[in-house]
């Protein structure tokens, strides 16, 4: 069986385990309606954390520690240069014609100015990077967002960004190179350059958070119906 | 796309965004003047020079966690409504809360803000700050403030104020990063502890949590 269709397997099969939670929900709740499934979740946030501090997190600071700035932000340029496709395409999903020319614009520079994206060219002549996916193109349409569900592997999402993480996923460029090693090599790669780029988050948090699960579930929240609106959404600031 | 892909994305802007909230400070400014101060200029020059003192303290930026502290309070602290931040947070609880109970939350709460903007400024690199062209309405006393912090080999980050106009001149009353309210972000928690404990059982949870991170604060800043 090819290494795509396993990761396609893997990723259905970690989808269906989500969704038939979410029809069980109610059982595990505690009382907040934007996450009634709190238990299941907690137990999947569990997971993934003890997953990050045994393997991700050590490589991630291994990474961030060995290799020079420079470096590092040519890996994440090329990723994100990557990404600028696909963020063109949900771009003109969501009827943004104009922003969709200039993401396609920004790659067609940075792929070749930019040297295959390791420079981020476009950026210093105002072309602007974004930031879409198809959980975003779903909330333009009008979806909502959903109850609140942490994704094994994956991490925070809501009903309707997991619905959306799935197209993600069969979307993603990297993932549809043909050869197996080099696919890999590059998913590797992305995972831990990602994660380095929020190790000084970790420290943060700890330092703000009552109940760490919580104040990542209230960011994830925020943040998503933020970029929904692209950083103009409606006030939800009452006095009290 | 990928592992915690989202988390991710939002995550390092809260971190940085947290650096620079440290950005606010008295600086040259006598409190007669910054009753005067425009909320935009307000916001340049106290950012600017606690960066400034950050760029220069070799402490901090080897993460003195004590040091930090020290600065927010002398420079950043006067510039934050906390009453109005605690009330933002506590929400619909907030009118439960006693007088006395309202003090101990807000003082709670500002100890708590403290030591996560001081341990955020420890993590400062070289990041940059973009100041956002500013109008505002002759009379209003309300405003957003928006700037944007700048980073090689990253998308940049939004660091947004607002701003009150009070008797004592412009004072913040919440920081948006990267589109996530640093004060909303814990009515969920705060919440949910009131649900379990009450008003009591909040105030107790923030004191345990400043009571724990106070021991890391001393060990991290013993030499």
């Amino acid at each position: 069986m090819s290494n795509s269709v396993m990761k396609r397997i893997l990723v259905l099969r970690i989808l269906v385990l989500t969704c038939s939670a979410l029809l069980l929900g109610g059982c595990a709740s505690s009382g907040n309606p934007k996450d009634p499934i709190e238990g299941f979740n907690r137990a999947m946030y569990g997971f993934n954390e003890a997953l990050d501090t045994a393997a991700i997190k050590p490589v991630a600071k291994g990474y961030d520690a060995i290799l020079p700035s420079p470096i590092k932000s040519g890996v994440s340029n090329f990723f994100g240069n990557v990404d600028d496709v696909f963020i063109g395409v949900n771009n003109l999903l969501q009827g943004k014609g104009i922003t969709a020319a200039s993401d396609l614009g920004r790659f067609v520079v940075n792929s070749t100015v930019g040297i295959f994206g390791l420079f981020d060219f476009a950026s210093k002549i105002g072309l602007e990077k974004h930031d879409e996916d198809f959980g975003q193109t779903f909330g333009r349409w009008g979806i909502g967002p959903g109850a609140y569900v942490v994704v094994p592997f994956f991490g925070p999402r809501n009903v309707r960004d997991t619905v959306g993480l799935a197209l993600d996923v069969k979307a993603d460029p990297v993932a549809h190179i043909t050869k197996v090693r080099a696919r890999n090599t590059l998913l590797v790669t992305r995972v831990i350059s990602d994660r380095a780029q929020m190790l000084p988050a970790d420290k943060v948090i700890e330092a703000a958070a009552l109940d760490k699960y919580a104040y990542i579930r209230d960011g994830y929240l925020q943040r998503r119906r933020n970029l929904v609106y692209d950083g103009e959404p409606p006030r939800e600031k009452e006095n009290f | 796309m990928n592992l915690k892909g989202n988390l991710m994305k939002s995550l390092p802007g809260l971190m940085l965004g947290l650096m620079f909230v440290l950005g606010l400070n008295v600086g040259i400014l006598t409190p007669a003047h910054a009753e005067e101060t425009a909320p935009d200029l307000l916001i340049k020059n106290v950012t600017s020079e606690v960066l400034d003192i950050v760029r220069k303290d070799k402490d901090i930026q080897s993460g003195n966690h004590r040091k930090a502290i020290d600065l927010v309070e002398a420079k950043v602290l006067p510039h934050f409504n906390f009453t109005h931040m605690t009330q933002l947070a506590v929400a619909l609880n907030w009118k439960q809360a006693s007088a006395a109970q309202q003090k101990v939350l807000v003082d709670e709460f500002r100890t708590l803000l403290v030591r996560t903007y001081s341990k955020a400024l420890t993590e400062y690199k070289n990041q940059t700050i973009d100041f956002k062209p500013f109008k505002m309405q002759a009379g209003e006393t309300d405003v957003k403030v928006r700037t944007q912090i700048e980073q090689s080999g990253a998308k940049p980050i939004g660091l947004d104020y607002y701003l009150e106009k009070l008797p004592q001149g412009w004072k913040v009353y919440d920081i948006e990063v990267a589109g996530v309210s640093l004060v909303i972000n814990y009515r969920g928690e705060f919440t949910s502890e009131v649900r379990k404990g009450g008003i009591d059982g909040l105030i107790a949870a923030l004191q345990a949590k400043n009571k724990s991170s106070e021991g890391a604060v001393a060990k991290k800043s013993s030499p």
